[in-house]
Parts: C-alpha cells; sequence; structure tokens
C-alpha cells in the first residue's frame, strides 16, 4: 500500500519536474493586472462634427483646424463650393485622461464655444468587465455678431447679452466591437436662450448615430446623422416650398475619411452642415443632400505633448 | 489501521512536496518588475518606452530562462506616440505580449549564491509581434553582498525581422535598429 502510494507520489515529482522546466513561467501563476482600457476607438476626438468616444490625453494639446467650403450645387462658377469657406479654430487639452476642455472660434455667426468633456464610463479590454465608454459633453457658444446681424434682429428688442448664449448637453455612449468597427450614439439636447421663430422650441431634443470602419491602420471611413425629433423646429410656409422643395430644417448628416500621419490626423468629409459647433449643425442645417448642397469640408488635428504626467514606476 | 492508510501516504506527500520545493527554491528565481526599456534615435526624432512589469523566471541549476513582456505595459512620454505603438506597429490586441525563451551561460547555479560579477551569455528565441527569431546577446548578473540578484543585457531588435512594416512617409523617424535594455532585480522563489 505504501510501496503504490510512494511510487505514485514519485511519479508525479518526476512529471511535475519535467513539466516546469517546459514552461518555467507558469510557476507564477497568471498575474494580476489592473483595468485594460479600450484604446482608439476613434482616430480622434470628434467623430465629424461631432463629438467621439475619444478623449484628449492628460498633459495634451490638440490644435484643431476645421474647414467648410461652399456647397457642390454652386457649380463651376463657384469651383463647386471650393471658392467659399467656413473656418472653426480650437484648441483642446486634456486636464486628465477623463477630463478634456477647448474652445473655439468659427466665422459663422462670429461665435465662439467652449466645452467640457468627462468619461463617465470607459470600456475595458480586461479587468473590469464595462462594455462600453460613456462621456458627458456639455458645450456653450455666443454669437459675437453686432447686434444689427443676429438673425433675430430688430429695432425693437433690446441686445441682451444672455439671448446670444446657447448650449448643448450629450452623453456620448459608445463601443469599440473589434479592430475596426466602433459605433456610438449621441443623446443630446441643445438649449438656445432666444429664438428667431415663435414656432421653435428653446431646447431641442436630438439623437446622434456614428461609426467609424477601419480600412486600413491609419485609414477610417467615418459617418455620422443627427436627428432632430419632430416639432422643433420650424417647418417651411407653402410659400418658402414653392420657392425650394427642399427648403427646411435639415439633418446633418456627414460622411468621410480620417487619415493618420503621425501626430497629425486629417479627416476629410462630405456634409450638409455649414457650422462646427452644436447648436449650429444640429438646430441650424438648412442645407439638402437631395439638392447637392453638400459641403466639402476637412478637420485638421495637430498634438502637442505640452505637460508629461509622471508615470507611476515600478 | 485505516487511518494509518490514510496518513502514510499524505507524510510522504507532504515530506517529498516540502523537499522538492526547497530543492528547486534554492535556484530559482523571479520577477515581475522587470524594467525593459527601448529607444529608437533618429536626427528626427527620438523615441523612447519604458516597462515595468517584465515577468521573468531563471532556473540557475539548467540556466532556462523565460521573459513575458506585455506590449501594452511600455509607456511612453507621449500618449499619441504610446496608442500608435500598441495600434499601428505591434497591434498589441492581436499580439499582447513578447516573450523570450532560452538559457542563461556563464553562471552555475553556486555562484549565484555567492557576490560577484559574472559576464553571461543569453540564448534563445524572441518573439515580438508574433514572429519568433533566434536571439543571442551578452549580459551581466551581479550578486551583491546581501545576496541580491540583479540581471542585466541590452541588445538591438530590428522591427523588420519580427514582421513590424514602417510606411516610407515615417521611415525617417524610426531607427533601422531599436536598443533594448533588460535589467531586473531577481528574488529567489
Amino acid at each position: 500500500m505504501i510501496r503504490t502510494s510512494c511510487l505514485s507520489i514519485l511519479l508525479l515529482f518526476a512529471t511535475s519536474t519535467l513539466f516546469a522546466q517546459e514552461d518555467l513561467l507558469k510557476l507564477l501563476g497568471e498575474e494580476e493586472s489592473g483595468p485594460e482600457y479600450t484604446s482608439a476607438s476613434f482616430k480622434t476626438t470628434r467623430v465629424i462634427n461631432g463629438h467621439s468616444l475619444e478623449n484628449t490625453a492628460h498633459g495634451v494639446l490638440d490644435v484643431r483646424i476645421n474647414h467648410r467650403f461652399g456647397t457642390l450645387d454652386e457649380g463651376l462658377g463657384n469651383f463647386f463650393g471650393l471658392d467659399q469657406s467656413e473656418v472653426r479654430i480650437g484648441f483642446d487639452y486634456g486636464l486628465t485622461d477623463r477630463i478634456m476642455v477647448g474652445i473655439g472660434r468659427s466665422g459663422y455667426q462670429k461665435t465662439v464655444d467652449g466645452f467640457a468633456k468627462y468619461k463617465l464610463l470607459r470600456q475595458c479590454e480586461s479587468g473590469c468587465g464595462m462594455p462600453i465608454t460613456a462621456a458627458f459633453v456639455a458645450s456653450s457658444s455666443i454669437t459675437t455678431l453686432e447686434k444689427e446681424f443676429v438673425p433675430w434682429y430688430s429695432a425693437e428688442r433690446q441686445d441682451y447679452f444672455t439671448h446670444r448664449l446657447a448650449y448643448s448637453f450629450q452623453l456620448v455612449l459608445g463601443r469599440k466591437f473589434s479592430e475596426r468597427l466602433t459605433l456610438q450614439l449621441t443623446p443630446g439636447v441643445v438649449h438656445r436662450n432666444l429664438v428667431e421663430y415663435n414656432e421653435e422650441s428653446n431646447d431641442v431634443v436630438n439623437i446622434g448615430f456614428a461609426g467609424r470602419m477601419k480600412l486600413s491602420k491609419r485609414v477610417a471611413v467615418n459617418a455620422e446623422y443627427f436627428y432632430v425629433l419632430p416639432n422643433q423646429l420650424r417647418e417651411p410656409t407653402p410659400a418658402e416650398l414653392a420657392a425650394d422643395p427642399n427648403a427646411g430644417p435639415r439633418n446633418c448628416l456627414s460622411i468621410g475619411f480620417d487619415i493618420e500621419t503621425g501626430g497629425h490626423v486629417f479627416q476629410l468629409h462630405f456634409t450638409n452642415s455649414t457650422g462646427m459647433f452644436e447648436r449650429a449643425f444640429i438646430t441650424e442645417t438648412t442645407n439638402s443632400w437631395l439638392d447637392r448642397e453638400v459641403h466639402y469640408g476637412f478637420n485638421i488635428s495637430r498634438v502637442f505633448t505640452v505637460h508629461e504626467p509622471k508615470k507611476p514606476k515600478g | 489501521m485505516k487511518i494509518q492508510n490514510i496518513l502514510l501516504p499524505a507524510a510522504f506527500l507532504v515530506a517529498l512536496g516540502s523537499s522538492s520545493t526547497t530543492a528547486a527554491a534554492q535556484d530559482r528565481y523571479m520577477t515581475r518588475t522587470g524594467h525593459i526599456a527601448f529607444h529608437s534615435a533618429t536626427s528626427v526624432e527620438r523615441i523612447e518606452a519604458d516597462n515595468h512589469k517584465v515577468t521573468s523566471v531563471w532556473d540557475a541549476t539548467s540556466g532556462a530562462i523565460e521573459f513575458a513582456v506585455l506590449i501594452k505595459a511600455f509607456e511612453f512620454e507621449k500618449a499619441l506616440m504610446q496608442e500608435h505603438f500598441n495600434e499601428n506597429y505591434m497591434e498589441s490586441n492581436t499580439f499582447p505580449k513578447a516573450a523570450f525563451k532560452g538559457k542563461l551561460t556563464g553562471i552555475t547555479a553556486e555562484q549565484v549564491k555567492q557576490p560577484g560579477r559574472y559576464d553571461v551569455i543569453v540564448e534563445g528565441e524572441l518573439t515580438i509581434h508574433g514572429v519568433t527569431k533566434p536571439m543571442k546577446s551578452k549580459g551581466t548578473v551581479v550578486v551583491d553582498a546581501s545576496g541580491a540578484v540583479k540581471a542585466s543585457s541590452a541588445f538591438a531588435v530590428k522591427p523588420e525581422d519580427h514582421g513590424i512594416k514602417i510606411p516610407g512617409m515615417v521611415r525617417k523617424n524610426i531607427a533601422e535598429e531599436i536598443q533594448v535594455q533588460v535589467s531586473l532585480d531577481y528574488q529567489k522563489m
């Protein structure tokens, strides 16, 4: 009895030593590692016009130059819109890996806008089990046009500073499903302190759909659509419709490519919106894809590491 | 009788088990906090990264040595460099770890217990980006008066050898050979 036990134990011992020499690292067992967050769900912090799941990293300054030419339907005379342009110049900065802030100035209604974005949830590859990323974006904009040029101008109306303000709040929810595919949903509300027409509501509830598909390591195709829930924006009158069958408020639809070249990301796209901040592209898009009123445009993002956060050693 | 039947083999098991682990423990060394740094220096750009979570086990009796290196644990000064390193070059979602498996020669298990400085040779197979290549490098093992064992080595790796494609546009930014330095504080197992 004892003999057989000894024999089996010896055998066990012999095989275990043999095995150990085959794979030394197995002796250490599985490593305990912290959560590993999903990265690079989009090439940059914007899909096209709207915010993506990504944040500027801690200590990184992102200089963004956005450009929208005129519309393609202007034909050869205006070189298919390339004779005109709208520009937004912006500076974004990552206060931490989860909080970023940014400001921008657009030629469109001479608007200054600013935002803060906070990552509430971060999708994990391993270590925490979180399936999605969620970010909250709060932004505001102010038009600095002279009072005679604001859209709601009338001689008898007092020009209050607060009338020029608008806000947008969005929850960016999404998931990087695979190395190539990311999808996101962006419910939000734009609040305008003053609107041009009685029929318009000050709060405009909207929902954004966006996605990207990587074509190669450095090139991706992005698409984005902002749906404005009905009965919030003014519909055109019959007279206006007679003049232009496609008149009226339009949902913003954009499609384009991201090309990453190291420190730069170039976003080249077609979009029916002119403005490049939330109030403008969600509530003030009137151009129609059906009428070929589509802008060719690009965003250029260049990042600079301004501050190097101390990384824990060991 | 019944109790004896169970107890006797159990006692043997404990005795054998404990003696076998102590015998091995004297000769095996490990770390989970090894340091690997690499740098690529060109006139255009200097790229550096550190990984302080390198796992290694070394059996001083047989000379067998192994490494496992989590690619995502390499930390860069620039966040975007780190993202591109993982996403575009190392494809760390597909190939999460680099590994080395080989032999360390030039030091005996007895020498590791005595203070001194030993020149060693490490030879084996290096797997990066899913591509395994033979590798041989000089190294040093230093045992100090307190018995602490430190091992270090430096070698160069060509990204192309491991199937890492570097586009022409950034070819000038990345050195042909990446200089790698390994330094480990081994602990007895």
